[in-house]
């Protein structure tokens, strides 16, 4: 696919197409036994999506349950500090279990419930917020749930582990490879392919086979159609008007994708997506599939044809990033699509930069993000000073920071 | 000859006698380069009739405990792609002319370039191919490269596949289908499941190709009773694990003749 330069009007529309192709990105690379499972998959989401009263519960959910519309942030000592743009956060940190994953965990297991005739929920999670998320609908809908974490995500990530046994949820070890994110979805797929029969595999990121990358952008696409009206509304707390730029976190790319979509037809609007630059590109250990030219490839990985990180023998490379929730291979098929076109653009914000953000946020707005989200804060540390004071750049703020607050002490906690 | 006839050849000869096909697999590299080519030789001595030429993938997701471990270990060992095909190549420069079916996760073919990939695997000896993660409808590059440079294009199905899935690898498919057994993931298993040989039934209605049935089998009365209702019993991770015991290559021979007699045992057996 070559990068399109002229006027000619993309149709955003149009992806995926019926083979769940974005471009030359997406596609089902699963093993034959899921197939059928995909097939049922996205005949029942195709089913649910004109279903008046499966989307009317699906509305009341996120209103009396999750808490939405979640807020829009007017962050004036952040912006007065930076001296340039105008930032607003879109606050999915107080969505319902401390970030936007919900959003598609609550749409997923009401779908599996409601369309499906499965009884059991398996889920892989990095941070734990999409662990925490499913755990959380799957005790709403009263369903069974495994999910499966690598045991260093685990250990990063303690106060999430607790948090879904809390919730009825057993939380499965994964110590192969890597023991991050990654190892927990293949762990995730093997329980599925072994059970498929029963179970619904609840994918917590634009990623994987057919039909998931746009079954979640759909459920996530919440948050940009709340954003797009809320940014035009004074009364919503809004500058009345639309941004100038959206930054947003790109691990798998579910909270950027959600916020993004919305807005690919306003053209103006600058879609920035900041990966994990970790301990910067040259060292290699970062999860920045865009901005490694040599290892940051076209490639399959769990079901996906995207940029992956790879070594020259097409085997997956180890990343490094301080959030489990970015420490990720690859990217979701659409992100790779839009920048194939010219609509979103990516950067990486590095572990450092990516406390900076943390902190100015803590300390100017009194909001703990995290660290996941701390990144797109880490990158506007950069970019609101280049833009003008009568700019404006919306940030989504995907989740909040309590699960971080052992990894920050142990990174900069010496310093206070 | 051609790979992909050299595997039809396989099963037209075991047709006349009523066996099965015996088909192990093996993880290429481990438990070390020497000792996995070293377990090849003696799995062709040992009976097999086509050999599974494991190259590791740091994700494989559709394999169990056992191959996992073992495919990490070869991959920690330097075990590259382009040695793979080396060692194939010196294996048959030894003289081991059982044919060898390539089983790999589609990254790593997609990185070597699949063109490139299917003329380096035919010239090293390589006669087909088999992708758990590349169904039909995703090779449309791959399928065309290995049918250009004479390799069988080997798909799966599975007890979930529907009648239009099994039409569509029916298709596609040259040399033979490989039916997974199980709905999971490869480890030996105990018992056969009940409904494998109505699963075989109902493949048979869209193909006259060979059958082979993986996923579970570890001995030889399990690989005779599959070998009653199919033309090929393949057989990893038992396989594996015993090629990854103190004794490897001796107790790979041992279980490989007791597997090959239970397949090749046959409807007069």
């Amino acid at each position: 696919m070559t990068i399109s330069t002229t006027s000619t009007p993309v149709n955003y529309g149009a992806v995926p197409d019926e083979t769940g192709r974005f471009g030359p990105y997406g596609g089902k690379y699963v093993p034959e036994t899921l197939m059928p499972a995909l097939d049922e998959l996205e005949e029942a989401y195709l089913n649910a999506r004109v279903d008046k009263d499966f989307m009317a519960e699906l509305a009341h959910l996120q209103h009396t349950y999750v808490g939405r519309p979640t807020p829009l942030t007017y962050a004036r000592r952040l912006s007065e500090e930076l001296g340039g743009a105008q930032i607003y956060l879109k606050r999915e940190d107080l969505a319902h279990s401390g970030a936007h994953k919900i959003n598609n965990a609550l749409g997923q297991a009401l779908l599996m419930k409601r369309k499906m005739g499965k009884t059991r929920i398996v889920a892989e999670t990095g941070a734990g917020q999409h662990g925490v998320a499913t755990a959380t609908a799957a005790a709403l809908l009263g369903t069974e749930c495994i999910v499966y974490m690598g045991t260093v995500d685990m250990e990063r990530q303690k106060p999430n582990v607790f948090r879904m046994q809390l919730l009825g949820t057993e939380v499965r070890a994964v110590d192969s490879g890597s023991q991050t994110l990654k190892d927990a979805i293949n762990e995730a797929i093997r329980d599925w392919v072994t059970n498929v029969e029963t179970t619904h595999y609840l994918l917590g990121s634009a990623l994987g086979p057919h039909p998931y990358p746009a079954m979640v952008r759909d459920f996530q696409s919440i948050i940009g159609i709340e954003a797009h009206s809320q940014m035009q509304d004074p009364a919503e707390g809004g500058p009345g008007r639309l941004p100038d730029a959206i930054v947003a976190c790109v691990g798998g790319g579910s909270n950027a994708i959600g916020i993004f979509h919305p807005f690919l037809k306003e053209e103006k609007v600058r879609l920035i997506g900041v990966e994990a630059g970790g301990h910067g590109i040259e060292d290699g250990a970062h999860a920045a599939r865009f901005a490694d030219p040599e290892r940051g490839r076209l490639g399959v990985l769990q079901g996906t044809k995207s940029y992956v990180l790879q070594d020259s023998d097409g085997q997956i490379a180890l990343t490094h990033s301080i959030s489990a929730g970015l420490d990720y291979a690859s990217v979701g098929p659409e992100h790779a699509w839009l920048r194939d076109v010219g609509r979103s653009e990516y950067t990486y914000c590095t572990d450092t930069q990516t406390l900076k953000g943390f902190s100015a946020l803590c300390e100017l707005e009194g909001i703990i993000p995290a660290l996941e989200s701390a990144h797109a804060i880490g990158y506007v540390l950069e970019l609101a000073p280049q833009m003008a004071q009568d700019q404006v750049i919306l940030v989504n703020l995907s989740g909040r920071g309590d699960k971080d607050l052992g990894t920050v002490m142990q990174t900069i906690g010496g310093d206070r | 000859m051609r790979g992909v006839e050299r595997i039809e050849q396989v099963f037209r000869e075991l047709k006349t006698t009523g066996a099965a096909a015996f088909m192990p697999y093996h993880a290429m590299g481990y438990p070390t380069r020497q000792q996995s080519l070293e377990v090849i030789a003696a799995l062709a001595v040992a009976g097999a009739d086509i050999v599974e030429f494991g190259i590791p993938h740091s994700d494989p997701l559709a394999d169990g405990p056992t191959i996992q471990t073992a495919t990490y270990a070869a991959l920690v060992g330097g075990t590259s792609v382009a040695d793979c095909l080396k060692m194939a190549r010196e294996l048959r420069d030894q003289g081991v002319d059982t044919p060898f079916c390539a089983m790999s996760y589609y990254n790593p073919i997609l990185a070597f370039g699949e063109e490139r990939f299917a003329n380096a695997a035919a010239s090293a000896g390589i006669d087909g191919l088999i992708v758990p993660d590349l169904p039909p409808g995703e090779s449309e590059l791959l399928e065309p490269a290995c049918r250009a440079a004479g390799l069988a294009t080997i798909y799966m199905l599975a007890p979930t596949s529907t009648e239009e899935r099994i039409k569509s690898v029916a298709r596609h498919s040259t040399g033979f289908i490989y039916l997974v057994s199980v709905t999971g993931i490869t480890g030996a298993r105990d018992e056969l499941p009940p409904y494998l040989p109505a699963f075989v039934e109902r493949v048979r209605r869209h193909t006259d190709l060979p059958l082979a049935v993986g996923f579970g089998i570890s001995t030889g009365p399990q690989a005779a009773r599959v070998s009653e209702i199919v033309e090929g019993v393949v057989v990893g991770s038992a396989l594996v694990k015993a090629a990854g015991a103190e004794t490897g290559v001796d107790a790979v021979r041992i279980l490989a003749e007791e597997l090959a007699a239970g397949s090749h045992k046959g409807v007069d057996g």
